[in-house]
């Protein structure tokens, strides 16, 4: 599985991608920030709080409870700031 | 005729109006957001989600199309780095006559704002940092109704 990550939480984990492989217990987005958390203490830093944190799974917006399915890329980013 | 378009380069509004123009279309409306140079902002950095930015925002544009029967609908935003007075973005709407026009051009404008993955982040001076989200966005955006893919 792809992982992306922009803006903070890019800069808190140290890096913009990365590739994982979690295990079966990792159902929805939320989990799988969960299981994140314990790959680096920037990971910590970024994943704390999941209330600040804003999702896509396959580059469409998603809830943090949506199930994972069969997902390829997973992003993580704070609420979006454009225009 | 829709125009999505996500560069580091300055947007050129001359460029992008006359070809909107030349769409045939009785009232053209249009809104540019320029870097503020207000709060001792001395710069300006867009970050993106390639690939998932551009499929938002013509998702966003077929919607007005369909929506108000536009001929046209032009989303230009612009990223990396800019200095105050820069143009970010700019948006605009051809159609038969101004309200559809403007109409149109307020709801590309409040939806890219909450459906399109950019995130800024403002330097002042030796500071830099993340903007926040404002909750004025979303009522904005609420407004045109309940999009697909909203990220809230």
């Amino acid at each position: 599985m792809q992982l992306l990550y922009f803006a903070w939480v890019r800069e808190r984990i140290g890096t913009g991608a990365e590739t994982v492989t979690p295990p079966e217990a990792v159902r929805t987005v939320a989990d799988l920030a969960d299981w994140l958390k314990d790959r680096s203490a920037g990971h910590t830093d970024a994943l704390a709080d999941l209330t600040k944190l804003r999702a896509a799974v396959d580059q469409r917006f998603v809830p943090l409870d949506s199930e994972l399915g069969e997902a390829k890329e997973v992003a993580f980013f704070p609420p979006v700031t454009g225009g | 005729m829709i125009r999505v378009s996500v560069d580091h380069a300055p947007i050129d509004i001359g460029t992008e109006v006359a070809g909107i123009e030349e769409t045939g279309a009785g009232a053209v409306a249009s809104f540019t957001g320029l870097v503020r140079a207000d709060d001792g902002v001395t710069g300006m950095e867009l970050e993106h989600y390639p690939g998932m930015t551009e499929a938002m925002l013509c998702d966003i544009a077929e919607q007005a199309m369909a929506r108000w029967g536009l001929l046209s609908a032009v989303i230009v935003h612009r990223v990396g780095p800019m200095e105050p007075g820069d143009r970010v973005v700019f948006v605009a709407t051809a159609a038969a006559h101004r309200r559809e026009a403007l109409d149109a051009c307020a709801f590309l404008i409040d939806r890219l704002k909450t459906d399109a993955p950019f995130w800024k982040r403002e330097t002042r001076g030796d500071d830099a940092r993340w903007v926040a989200a404002r909750a004025s966005d979303d009522q904005a955006a609420a407004r045109w109704g309940a999009p697909d893919g909203s990220p809230d």
